[in-house]
């Protein structure tokens, strides 16, 4: 059996990964030069399935959990040192709302904060640890999961490759080209984020610290040698690559009050990107004909990869069926905006059986 | 029961106004809209707009949703700034309806009156019928109404706060001044009894956003917030008694209390 899976990003890169264990024969097709290079590239990296619970559905959380397993002891990418999430003296209601909607933390004192992140010692009075969860760095991972698949000796990857133009035809199509898949998919929507890189060899954090804030909320993840990622705007417009400068001042000022040395750090990059979504911020597999869709992953594509990514290969090879993602009812397919038909009619033009 | 409100020649039979921001979906925003039962929901464009129109997704959304849309200027900080992003919002949103915010301090996002006045003058002047977010200040007040603001929306208090009415003097001030004006309630609130509350007062409808969409059931809570609209506005209606001060001694009897004369 052959499968061809378009995109090489996390979804497509974690399904081809899913499939070859399967004894898939699969092809890897890639429009860019390399793989990762589109909105994965610019992920926070964080795997925190009970952090995400302040604003996501409990589906999120459960798929999470088996992103740790994977990411930690699969690929042996992921660190689990845990998230920390604070909030400055005067949104101490934020914490309180937040520690109400999540679960799996401890609530950490002063001293305690300092014993976990000495830099952070006196900046902050109160604090939650989500002690399980953990954190990777999206290059390095998907570096080490496409080094991963060339090992195995079922997989092929093309990339400068449009996959329109190929004329063999797979026995499956999985498409994992995210926002791209629009064209298919009419009720997917691109959450703009914007995110920065920082160096600094004046702070040393071991963990990600999420600063909550009712309208400028920041997370900081380590990357090592002195980067810091700081993320991410959330905005409800669809332009790709446009950092504005009041975003740059909000993640600049925000990072900032986690720690006043970030003012003098570098600003070594900014990138900004769509999350693809549906209207629920929920993901899905959509299967029409032999094309499965693997999509709407959000600002949660390393947490939920894996997941689907199992999930998709039980549905290509034992025609499995996960109704929590696979559009069960109807209010499902109304927030994805695509009934059954519509994206069978749409496949069909773009030429995929 | 037939009360109507009428916001510029628009006849509305609900009472709450609601934001679009900052909701967990866009699913369950339009889930809260109609468990509201509103029948206006503000839209932000400055940030939203990016480089072309790129927010339109979001607002076909909302547009879908099939209720009257208030676009406003949240994020602006200067007249020019927001009248700008409310000829943009006619375009989009084809409304000469606009929500007027220009924001004068970024940490409680207080609005500036006198560049807010002076983008009213001007977009009023053009045809707008414009819904001026205001603080409490009577003057201020006045002179948006001189620029030719039929609507007054002044804040319970700071955006986003959630504390309910800092100042019930003032804002009883406000509907004695201006009786025959549409009075909406616009920031501050965070529970149903707040909104309860200002529509007791004799406010004419109640505009909220933070206190729904970050709710941890933000549909539950639309929909207690719309019936706490209702039972206040009922409440004001009803013509409440006058709350009486047991503290003092009623009339008194000669030679013993009343109750020991049998």
């Amino acid at each position: 059996m052959l499968a061809r899976v378009i995109g090489a990003g996390v979804a497509g890169l974690c399904a081809a990964y899913a499939l070859a264990r399967k004894g898939v024969e699969v092809e890897i097709v890639e429009r860019e030069s390399a793989p990762g290079l589109g909105c994965s590239r610019f992920a926070g990296g964080m795997i925190a399935p009970w952090c995400e619970l302040e604003s996501a559905e409990p589906l999120v959380a459960t798929l999470g959990e088996e992103a740790l397993d994977f990411w930690s002891r699969e690929l042996g990418i992921a660190t689990i040192a845990g998230s920390l999430v604070v909030a400055p003296a005067r949104e101490r209601a934020e914490l309180a709302d937040f520690a109400r909607r999540t679960r799996n933390f401890e609530s950490l004192d002063a001293k305690a904060i300092a014993a976990l992140e000495p830099d952070l010692a006196g900046r902050f009075d109160a604090a939650l640890f989500f002690r399980q969860e953990a954190h990777l760095d999206p290059r390095a991972a998907l570096v080490a999961l496409t080094g991963r698949l060339a090992q195995l000796p079922n997989v092929t990857l093309h990339v400068q490759q449009d996959a329109a133009a190929l004329a063999t035809i797979p026995d499956w199509v999985i498409d994992c080209r995210g926002f791209a898949a629009r064209d298919a998919l009419p009720g997917l929507r691109g959450v703009k984020g914007e995110m920065l890189i920082l160096r600094s060899d004046e702070i040393s954090l071991t963990r990600p610290v999420r600063m909550l804030h009712p309208r400028r909320p920041v997370y900081v993840v380590p990357r090592g040698e002195g980067l810091f990622m700081v993320g991410a705007t959330m905005i409800e417009n669809e332009e790709r690559a446009r950092v504005t400068a009041r975003s740059v001042v909000e993640l600049v000022n925000s990072a900032f009050a986690v720690h006043p040395a970030f003012a003098e750090a570098e600003i070594v990059e900014t990138g900004s990107d769509l999350r693809p979504a549906f209207a629920d911020n929920l993901p899905r597999l959509l299967k029409r004909g032999h094309t499965l869709y693997i999509n709407g992953l959000y600002r949660h594509g390393f947490l939920l990869a894996p997941a689907l990514a199992r999930r998709a290969a039980e549905v290509v090879v034992n025609d499995g069926y996960f109704p929590e993602v696979m559009d069960a009812d109807s209010n499902q397919r109304a927030a994805a905006g695509c009934e059954r038909d519509d994206v069978a009619n749409a496949a069909g033009r773009t030429g995929v059986r | 029961m037939n009360d109507p409100v009428t916001l510029y020649d628009v006849a509305l039979s609900s009472r709450l106004l609601l934001g679009t921001a900052r909701y967990p979906s866009p699913a369950i925003l339009a889930e809260s809209i109609r468990a509201s039962g509103c029948e206006i929901v503000t839209v932000s464009l400055r940030r939203e707009a990016g480089g072309a129109r790129a927010g339109e997704a979001f607002w076909s959304l909302i547009r879908d949703v099939g209720v009257r849309v208030l676009p406003n200027t949240a994020g602006c900080r200067t007249a020019k700034e927001a009248i700008a992003t409310a000829q943009m919002a006619r375009e989009v949103f084809a409304t000469d309806w606009i929500k007027l915010e220009v924001i004068g301090e970024e940490d409680t996002l207080q609005p500036d009156v006198f560049g807010l006045v002076e983008a009213a003058r001007a977009l009023a002047n053009d045809g707008f019928k414009v819904f001026p977010y205001t603080t409490d200040d009577l003057v201020v007040a006045d002179k948006l109404l001189d620029a030719g603001c039929r609507v007054l929306m002044p804040w319970a208090a700071p955006i986003g706060s959630g504390r309910g009415v800092n100042d019930a003097f003032a804002l009883r001030a406000l509907r004695a001044h201006f009786p025959d004006i549409p009075l909406i309630v616009d920031a501050g609130l965070g529970a149903p009894s707040h909104a309860a509350l200002v529509m007791e007062m004799g406010y004419d409808a109640v505009l909220l956003n933070t206190a729904v969409s970050r709710a941890g059931d933000p549909v539950l809570m639309a929909r207690a917030f719309a019936l706490a609209i209702e039972a206040g506005r009922a409440g004001f209606r009803a013509q409440p008694m006058t709350p009486r001060d047991m503290a003092e001694p009623s009339t008194p009897i000669i030679g013993r209390p009343f109750d020991r004369l049998a």
